[in-house]
Formats: structure tokens, sequence, C-alpha cells
């Protein structure tokens, strides 16, 4: 089998052996620095090296060079507009599309050189609906294992389990076109879990999921990395990649934007806290003067009046550090100013604005 | 014993579990289940084998002979071109439209292209599943004979070479198949069958003897470019000599050589669309 630690040879460099604190969301193309946090190569479940894809025809590279290590037994969330190369980065993870240049290993195993010994070692879960549509949905779990040589008497009583745990035991016999699509949708997750893969691959599993369905899949998720698998989850719902994984990948135009956990991408974004206040005015208060004296506070950027359809006094005012601990000093000024405070909201930035503020908001 | 240190820490993996588990006890877990659903609707599957070569058989071996229209010998041209045209057709139907409808529209195909074997294995027991199928179609062949036509052109001394060019015509055909499932689009196949199907069911030399073109030139020369005429002429050899019919050794050497020619184009194609 081939294992190496030296998947690191051709990563560049890393001068900073630890990231800058809050800087990191804007490394365009480079996150070779996230590296050297991993020593252990037992401790990596997917690695990849300067992978490099370019479709025949195709004018631009739809990877440019990406780089990136998920630990084992972490929820990895890949994130990027539609195009971005999640897709082709998951593709050629799971051995259906081959790179045109780099290295990917998935739980040590190179997924060009040795496709077969990946294939044992991965699960997928695709984002639109493979099952077998000749079998009943206990038979697909079943035959998936004997696929992986999972032994008769194991794959029963796992596929017994596992229908249990997914809510699907109650129609075992059923076909899979008799079934809502979030109940595919955990076939299929049960169906990658028969031969119990070391890393599980979940394309945009969420997509289509009523709240409830969705609900279920980040505790399944949960379950899973509890239990020592390592999830990767592609995913456009900015909730979903913050609620479930422990680090963040983003990823446009082939080139690997950001990674690291979401608390710390969101920390990184600067200028975009904002407390939005409602004031009932007294008769003295002026909307442009009150202004001006909300942008005199410590801490405070600038402080806009914002329009009103309701008629009445809304400002809109930046801040730098803790949202929540600028309520008081506003809320005195504005009295200060005879006004009343009567509505105060809190806008932490999120992973969405580190999502927008990388990839822009054009459409694709 | 292989040991996984990238493998979640308590819970063995299937390599674990098993480390003997080779690509070919995939592919037959794979072929498996494929006899599985065809097993559940047998009755359908052979309904759908027997109907074309029955009315075939009874229109040209029986009532064309009763009326005059065609000799009485006619039968012992007829049969062995009927059972090559089982195998070939067969194999074809049962690898096409499969592997379009699972290429396209139902993806299927894909969790036993993420099954630990050779993207290549896969297209391989697709054509061994399809080919096992042509062969039960062609057998069933034997029984319909003698039932419409009373006695069928049988030798033996024959049999094993009979069976051996069955098999190739199911592989032929099985080959055939697996290019048009996956170089044709999806929303072609239907009008590409309907394009391939009738000119090779007829150019197939199943029918009629191959020697005996001599005066129809071209037709000979078209004929003589279809695979499947070294299968049908090659089953007369065997089975009704006293026909004129191709040197079977030509028809064996023939069908192989196209059979690999086919399987090369055929699994280039698979992998094209397999792999990315």
């Amino acid at each position: 089998m081939d294992s190496g630690p030296n998947g690191r040879n051709g990563v560049r460099a890393p001068e900073a052996p630890s990231r800058p604190p809050a800087g990191a969301t804007a490394v365009t193309g480079d996150v070779a620095d996230d590296l050297p946090e991993v020593d252990d190569e037992g401790a990596t479940a997917v690695e990849v090296v300067d992978l490099v894809k370019r479709y025949p025809k195709a004018p631009v590279d739809s990877l440019a060079g990406v780089s990136f290590r998920v630990r084992r037994g972490e929820v990895f969330g890949f994130l990027g507009p539609n195009g971005a190369g999640k897709t082709t980065t998951i593709g050629i993870l799971t051995t259906r599309i081959r790179p045109t240049a780099g290295r990917a290993l998935v739980a040590g195993v190179d997924v060009v050189a040795d496709p077969v010994g990946a294939r044992r070692l991965l699960g997928v879960v695709p984002q639109i609906n493979n099952l077998d549509r000749s079998l009943s949905v206990r038979r697909n779990l079943l035959f998936h294992a004997s696929y992986h040589g999972v032994p008769r008497a194991r794959r029963q009583k796992l596929a017994d389990a596992l229908l249990e745990q997914f809510g699907l035991a109650d129609r075992p016999g059923g076909r899979p076109d008799d079934f809502s699509g979030g109940q595919i949708q955990r076939m299929m997750i049960a169906r990658a879990l028969m031969h119990s893969p070391a890393v599980l691959f979940l394309d945009e599993p969420s997509t289509g999921l009523d709240p409830a369905a969705r609900l279920f899949l980040w505790e399944k998720i949960a379950e899973l990395k509890a239990g020592g698998t390592t999830v990767v989850i592609t995913t456009h719902d900015m909730d979903e990649a913050a609620t479930l994984s422990d680090r963040v990948a983003i990823i446009d135009h082939g080139n690997l934007l950001a990674l690291d956990t979401p608390s710390v991408l969101v920390k990184g974004m600067t200028g975009e806290r904002t407390l939005d206040c409602t004031v009932e005015p007294g008769p003295a208060t002026d909307a442009a003067t009150t202004a001006a004296t909300l942008g005199t506070l410590e801490g405070v950027i600038q402080a806009d009046v914002l329009d009103d359809p309701g008629g009445g006094l809304r400002f809109r005012i930046y801040v730098e550090g803790e949202v929540a601990s600028f309520v008081a000093p506003v809320a005195q000024a504005i009295s200060g100013a005879g006004g009343r405070l009567t509505d105060a909201r809190l806008g932490e930035p999120n992973l969405e604005d580190v999502f927008i503020h990388l990839t822009g908001r054009a459409l694709r | 014993m292989t040991t996984l240190d990238a493998g979640p820490a308590d819970r063995p993996t299937a390599l674990e579990q098993l480390p003997h588990w080779g690509p070919w006890q995939t592919g037959l877990a794979i072929l498996r289940r494929d006899l599985f659903v065809t097993g559940r609707e047998f009755p359908v599957f052979l309904a759908q084998v027997i109907l074309q070569p029955l009315f075939l058989l009874f229109v040209f071996g029986k009532v064309l002979t009763q009326l005059g229209y065609a000799r009485p010998g006619y039968q012992q041209v007829l049969f062995p071109g009927l059972v090559a045209l089982a195998a070939v057709l067969t194999g074809l139907q049962s690898t096409a439209l499969p592997l379009v409808i699972e290429f396209s529209y139902s993806n299927e195909i894909e969790d036993r292209l993420l099954a630990p074997l050779p993207t290549g294995a896969v297209a391989v027991e697709k054509v061994v599943f399809a080919a096992m199928r042509a062969c039960v179609a062609a057998a069933v062949m034997f029984p319909v004979g003698i039932w419409i036509l009373g006695s069928i052109p049988w030798q033996a001394s024959t049999a094993a070479p009979v069976v051996l060019m069955v098999v190739l015509g199911a592989l032929l055909g099985a080959a055939m198949g697996l290019i048009l499932g996956t170089y044709v689009p999806p929303n072609r196949i239907s009008v590409t069958l309907t394009l391939v199907l009738t000119p090779l069911i007829f150019t197939g030399s199943s029918q009629y003897p191959w020697p005996s073109l001599d005066h129809i030139r071209w037709f000979q020369v078209v004929s003589a470019l279809n695979p499947m005429t070294y299968v049908s002429e090659g089953l007369r050899g065997l089975m009704a000599p006293e026909v004129p019919h191709i040197q079977t050794w030509i028809c064996f050497v023939v069908a192989v050589v196209s059979l690999v020619v086919l399987m090369v184009v055929g699994m280039a194609g698979f992998n094209r669309r397999a792999l990315g």
C-alpha cells in the first residue's frame, strides 16, 4: 500500500509555523501553512498536494494547484460557489476523476496509484439518487457490503442496525422509488456506512431536505464523528458548514481561498460588525447630530442614519470588537441626545459574510 | 495482516476484516447481484428472449415451407442462423440499453464503480453477464426449434464447438452493446438501436448461407463485414455441414479477432464514461 509521509514533497515551504491569528481569510491559493500542524502521518485522513485538474478543451484549470489536509476524525466542510472546483476535488478523492497533476491520498492510499485500495476505505454519499432501483432498501445495503467483502453474517446484522438507526426499518423491502427524498438520502448514507469507511464523503447532503430531515442528518454526522469517522462534506449551506464542520475550506476558481475553523474565519472579518438601533426621538433629537455623537464613541468606526419606512429613527453603527458591549454606551449617548433606544440588533459577521467576501456576489 | 493506521480507531475497516478479499470476489459479487435481479424476473426475461425467434422460426421455418415458398431444406439453413441471431442480439440488448440508463438516468452504476475493483472490470462484468443471458436465449432456441420444426440439425460430435461458437457470439453481441451503450448519447439511443439493429439482423447471414450470395456480390461484401455472419456460418458448418458455409476455422478466427477489437473499443468507451 502506498502510504508515505513524503507527501510533503512539493508543498510550498511553510515559512510561518503557525497561522497568523486573524488574517487567515485571504491566503489566496496558498494554505500550505496548514500542513505543518499535522505531523503525525496517522492523524491525516485526506491529503491533497498541488492538485490540478484541467478538463479536455477547457480554457482554464478546474483545479489550479490545491493543497490541504483533513485530520483524522474531523468534519471537514468544503465550501464554494457552483463551478468552484468542489465536485472536481471530491471526484478525484473518490477515484471517479483523474487529476491532471498533483497527489491525493485518502487514508494514506494514493487514489491515482491505487484506486481499488482507496475505494475500500472511502464511502460516498452522492448528491443525486444512485440507489439500485431493482433492489429493495435492505438489499441495496447488503449488496453494497458484499461488493466490499463484508462477510454475510456481519452485513446482515449491520444492515438491520443501520436501517433501524436511520429510521428505515419499517419498510426494508420497499424499492427506492417508493421513498421520499429525505429517506433516499438516509438510505444512501446507510449504504455508504455498510463497509465502515474511514473517510465518508457527502456531496451537498442537505440540498432539498426539509428542516427535520436536515437536523436528523446533522445529528448523524455528529455521531459519525464521535465514532471516529472522518467526514468530508461539500455544501452551499453556511449554517450547515458552521454548525457541523471542525474546519472549513473555501474554494473558488480552482483555488483554495481559506482554510480554518469557522470561528477563526469569522474573526478574520473586520469592519462588518454592526449594531442596528431603533430610537424613539425626543422633541430635541436631531438625527444627524446624534449619528455624529455616536460616531465619536470609542470603538465605533462609523454611525449612519438609516431610512426607516415606519417614520422612526434608525442608526447603523459599525464597531470594532464585541458588538454587545456597545449597547450600553450607545443607549446612554442616545438618551443624552434626548431620545430613547427601543430596539437594538447585533450584526455579527458569519460564515456567509466570509464566503461572500472571498468569492464575491456575482451569479455563476 | 494489513493494518490501517488511518482507519477509525476502534472500528475494523473492510480491509482488516477480509485481507484476502480481492477484485475478483468483488466482480463475482456484482455478477451475483445481476443474476439475483434477473432470476427474480426470469419468466419475463424468458418471454423476452423467446418471442422473436419463436415467430421467426414459425413464419420462416414452418409457414413458408408448408406453403411451398421455401424449400424443405431451408430449416437446415435457418435454424443455426437463428441460434446465432438469438446469441448476438440478446447479448447486444443486454448491455446497450442498461448501460445508457445506468450512466445517464439512474446513475445506478456508480455504486459498482466505487466498489473495490478496477473500473474496466465493471465493464467486463457487464459483458460477461450479458453473454450469460445471451447463452440462455440461444439455448432456449433448441427446445423451441424442436417444438416448432419437429427436428433440428444437430450432431453430437460437434456439440463442444457449437457451445464455444454460441459463447463467442454472445460475447460479440455484448461487446457491440458495450460500444453502443457507452458512445451513443442517451437522447439518441432509441434511434441508434433502430438504425443498428435492423441492418445487423439482416446482414448477419442468419437467414441465408453466405457462400450462396455469389451473384449478389455487394450484399455478400456487406454481410462479410458483419461479425454475426461468422457466428451464423460457424454454427451452420458445425450443425448442418451439408449446407454451403464459410470454413469453420475462419469463422472462429474472425469471431475472436472481432471480439478483441470490439472489447478494446468498448472498454475505452466505458472508461471514458466512468472516469472524468
